[in-house]
């Protein structure tokens, strides 16, 4: 199976308006969740000059959450793993 | 002590850059008393009782972030527009660091501890019979607390079987290490600057966010409007604050109007070099102890609150005491900026007229964000005046400055010291440098850290405290 990729943005914005605790996301993840995901950071996405959303930014399988924090993000994957639905911002 | 990202400080940040943005594009004072109704409009679900309690809210905080006290300086009939212009022509930050907005205080209930409905009305009572205090009784088959006799020691709580005894704690006061947090007759809190050692604490742990500190932000960027020099002083804990590395965010603070960006970690190592010699002196003149003195929240509490620590303190400088110096003679008149995570440097920049502004790494990153600089896009730069050492940089994190000291000693005193890193100014410590101070304990050089971690666990940082200490820690053995 294609690893679901988690790309967390770690542009100015996103890092001061809470980005940071992303990066401890690795930790959180166990198996098999831990295995079928591909993490990488970003530099600025471009979104936080979109007003409609808010940082930080994170995008899983390509689609978009804002105000991400760890907890979104593991629903979002476990969503995206497991083939259930998961409400993204964009 | 609350998470560092929650909605409060999430607020505090995004008001700030809002502020910011229309400072800079001049155009704040049209803007600045409409915030607190955009920000809340009518159809927007409240935080509070309602839209205009929130509204309320919005402009103390405001306040708060233009650099009032909120205790002193509030005027229900003055326009925001007033206060900005007020703090535009201000020449000097005062004492206190911390404001109080009286009206996001929800006076937290005292009576901490509580009989849930989960009491079954036992046989054994624990409660009822280990009470030190004869405040329990059981009435109508459940177990019920004399608050008059109760005094918190949560004895009952340990001991139920049911766990049908709650805490609730009043976050401020049980946050406090130097019982500063007091109440007023109609049950909210105030400070009482007498006992305050401007730790942070209770800024960090309010949920309300009803504490916060008088911000500068708005004297920095007027100066850098104003094209005044103005110099830039990184404290070590910037390690992990920011993206990209610490010489491309010299180089976004040039971007941002800095005229100079100096090191503080240079200064720390004047501090380590001189703090191990007087250590090395006060022993020898017999004296039982010596406590490093970088820490300006433990300062504070020493001077105050720990009586016979005061002649123990070092005399050496901060390393910002340091930096300033050496910035002086750099940039003869330049104005002089502290950036770093701590509350109480905000006091010391005031007690030693070391620094004529102090921010924090957050008021950094909202001006950052304001300016619409990413500090990945800066091109690395060097910090004038040269860098400080490895063993500099460590001071960020508890021990690090007690280390830095001891590996500048000699075989002879290395093997006579006998270290006590206290890593927390929490009211448990608090009673462990008391014993050290009334000679009880056999320690001889003493590190106190107010913040649990040291200065990049401080009430300021962006980072999240595990990834920098990672951060940290891979570039000392790099
Ligand atoms: S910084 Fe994350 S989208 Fe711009």
């Amino acid at each position: 199976m294609e690893k679901i990729s988690i790309e967390i943005c770690t542009g100015t914005t996103c890092y001061v308006m809470g980005a940071s605790d992303l990066l401890t996301l690795e930790e959180h993840l166990r198996p098999p969740l831990s295995s079928s995901v591909k993490i990488s950071g970003s530099t600025c996405l471009g979104i936080c000059r979109d007003k409609r959303f808010k940082p930080p930014f994170v995008r899983v399988a390509g689609k978009l959450i804002a105000q991400a924090s760890v907890r979104k993000v593991l629903k979002a994957v476990e969503a995206e793993y497991s083939g259930g639905s998961y409400a993204y911002d964009e | 002590m609350l998470t560092m990202n929650n909605q409060s400080n999430y607020i505090r940040k995004e008001l700030s850059s809002l502020l910011l943005k229309d400072f800079n594009e001049d155009k704040l004072a049209r803007t600045i008393d409409r915030i607190p109704i955009d920000l809340n409009p009518r159809d927007k679900s409240s935080y509070r009782c309602c839209t205009f309690k929130d509204r309320a809210m919005t402009r103390y905080r405001i306040m708060a972030l233009l650099g009032f006290s909120i205790e002193q300086d509030d005027d229900e009939y003055k326009p925001l527009k007033e206060y900005l212009g007020e703090a535009l022509v201000r020449e000097k930050i005062e004492h206190p660091p911390l404001t109080v907005i009286s009206v996001a205080c929800s006076s937290c209930p005292r009576v901490t501890y509580r009989v849930t409905d989960s009491c079954r009305g036992c046989l054994a009572r624990p409660c009822e019979t280990n009470c030190p205090f004869g405040a329990i009784s059981i009435k109508n088959g459940r177990a019920e607390i004399d608050k008059d006799k109760c005094r918190n020691c949560g004895k009952c709580r340990e001991l139920c079987p049911f766990n049908a005894i709650i805490y609730t704690p009043v976050p401020c006061e049980d946050a406090c290490p130097v019982n500063a947090v007091k109440r007023d007759d109609s049950g909210n809190m105030f400070i009482d600057y007498d006992n305050c050692i401007s730790c942070g604490r209770c800024v960090r742990s309010c949920p309300f966010g009803a504490v916060m500190e008088r911000s500068q932000l708005i004297d920095v960027s007027a100066r850098i409007k104003e094209k005044k020099p103005i110099t830039a002083m990184l404290a070590p804990s910037i390690i992990g604050q920011f993206p990209g590395s610490t010489a491309q965010l010299v180089a976004a603070l040039k971007q941002l109007g800095f005229t100079a960006v100096v090191d503080v970690a240079a200064g720390a190592d004047e501090t380590s070099a001189l703090e191990a010699v007087e250590f090395a002196e006060r022993i020898e003149q017999g004296e039982a102890m010596m406590a490093t003195s970088c820490c300006p929240a433990w300062v504070d509490a020493a001077e105050k609150h720990i009586s016979g620590m005061k002649i123990f303190l070092s005399d050496t400088g901060t390393p910002l005491f340091y930096t300033s110096q050496a910035a002086e003679t750099l940039f003869p008149g330049s104005l002089k900026v502290f950036i770093g995570p701590c509350t109480a440097k905000r006091s010391e920049a005031i007690r030693d007229n070391s620094a004529d502004y102090v921010l924090s790494f957050e008021e950094l990153g909202a001006m950052l964000i304001a300016a619409g600089i990413d500090v990945n896009d800066c091109e690395e730069t060097d910090f004038n005046g040269g860098d400080g050492s490895f063993r500099a940089r460590a001071f960020a994190a508890s021990g690090g400055v007690a280390d830095a000291v001891i590996a500048r000693f000699d075989e002879e005193t290395r093997s006579i010291c006998n270290p006590l890193k206290v890593d927390g100014l929490t009211k448990k410590n608090i009673n462990l440098l008391k014993a050290a101070a009334a000679g009880k304990l056999k320690y001889n050089l003493i590190e106190v850290m107010s913040c649990e971690g040291g200065c990049i666990c401080g009430p300021g940082v962006i980072g999240n405290p595990k990834v920098v200490k990672k951060k940290l820690e891979n570039s000392m053995s790099a």
